[in-house]
């Protein structure tokens, strides 16, 4: 079933999840005909638990971030640093 | 609310979840209120409320009295917010389901109930491992009680394990039979896990693994080390 789900607030509710500074993060999206792009920062101390061991928590919040992707559009997630 | 409170805490004693003991050390504290509970020590929470030490006369310190609250773990409080969270998830991912809690002895397993669920699955239930990982993650973060979360997704996991089982039956046939080993292809550590356990009493093949996540294989081989060419010697 799908419903009204929002892609951003997926990634900021992830991310904020995750880190103990939650008034740091913000996600930014940008979004052409073929793509979304999240720009996602956060406190740089903690970068690490954003990106896991070996990229791994990165690599989950994009596996299910894509998931929900819009027919015929690819979705990045990446992660800026200020 | 304090009344509330005051009601809990009596119920608590009453239902022995909570003891304070005193003991000369910790540990003898704690062993007294494990069996006063009758429970195992991973399923309590351990708070020391006084230590009392003195010094002996050779200037080591000796500690003569440590008083301790013990409570067993509330696994239900803990359950429901894991069972929030990834209610929050689904709800940002426009899935709309029903999430229902089992708990085993040594894990959490979260049931995802609802139709057209096979994106949460994603290919080879990459998705659901991933979605598994991150609960996992947020929810055992600065708890004090921290479980094992398994997600699964209409009983998605359950059929694969038993599709596993049978994987691992067959190969071991082909294997005892040829004398062979064979290497199966790339698994999570819970699926190779599934496998291990399928084969651990079977008399003709051994398993194990190899390479390196998330390449890392079961390999299925003969016992005796006998292979072909080895026989042929």
């Amino acid at each position: 079933m799908k419903g009204s789900g929002s892609l951003q607030e997926l990634v900021e509710l992830l991310v904020k999840s995750l880190v103990d500074r939650t008034e740091d993060v913000s996600v930014e999206k940008m979004e052409n005909s073929g793509s979304i792009l999240f720009e996602v920062s956060v406190h740089p101390d903690e970068l690490g638990k954003v990106i896991g061991r070996q990229g791994r928590v990165i690599k989950a919040i994009r596996t299910l971030v894509r998931s929900c992707a819009p027919a015929g559009k690819k979705v990045l997630v990446e992660l800026v640093e200020e | 609310m304090a009344a509330r409170e005051v009601a809990s805490k009596r119920r608590e004693i009453l239902e022995m979840r909570t003891v304070e003991v005193v003991g000369r050390t910790k540990e003898e504290a704690l062993d007294l209120a494990l069996k006063e509970l009758k429970v195992e020590r991973d399923k309590v929470k351990v708070e020391v409320l006084e230590e009392v030490s003195s010094k002996s006369l050779l200037g080591l310190i000796n500690i003569n009295r440590v008083r301790l609250r013990v409570k067993v773990k509330d696994r239900e409080e803990y359950a429901q917010r894991a069972v929030r969270f990834l209610r929050e998830i689904l709800v940002n991912m426009g899935i709309y389901a029903e999430v229902e809690t089992f708990k085993r002895p040594d894990h959490l397993v979260l049931n995802i109930n609802g139709s057209d669920l096979g994106k949460l699955i994603g290919r080879r239930g990459q998705t659901l491992n991933s979605l598994q990982y991150l609960v996992n993650l947020v929810v055992n973060k600065d708890s004090e009680e921290k479980e094992k979360i398994i997600i699964d997704v209409g009983g998605y996991r359950q059929r694969r394990e038993e599709s596993l089982r049978k994987l691992a039956n067959r190969a071991a046939s082909r294997v005892s039979l040829r004398k062979k080993k064979e290497i199966l292809s790339p698994m999570t550590p819970y699926e190779r896990r599934i496998i291990h356990l399928a084969l651990q009493n079977n008399e003709d093949v051994q398993t194990y693994s190899e390479g390196k996540d998330p390449y890392r294989r079961v390999v299925i081989s003969p016992k005796n080390g006998g292979t072909v060419e080895d026989k042929e010697e």
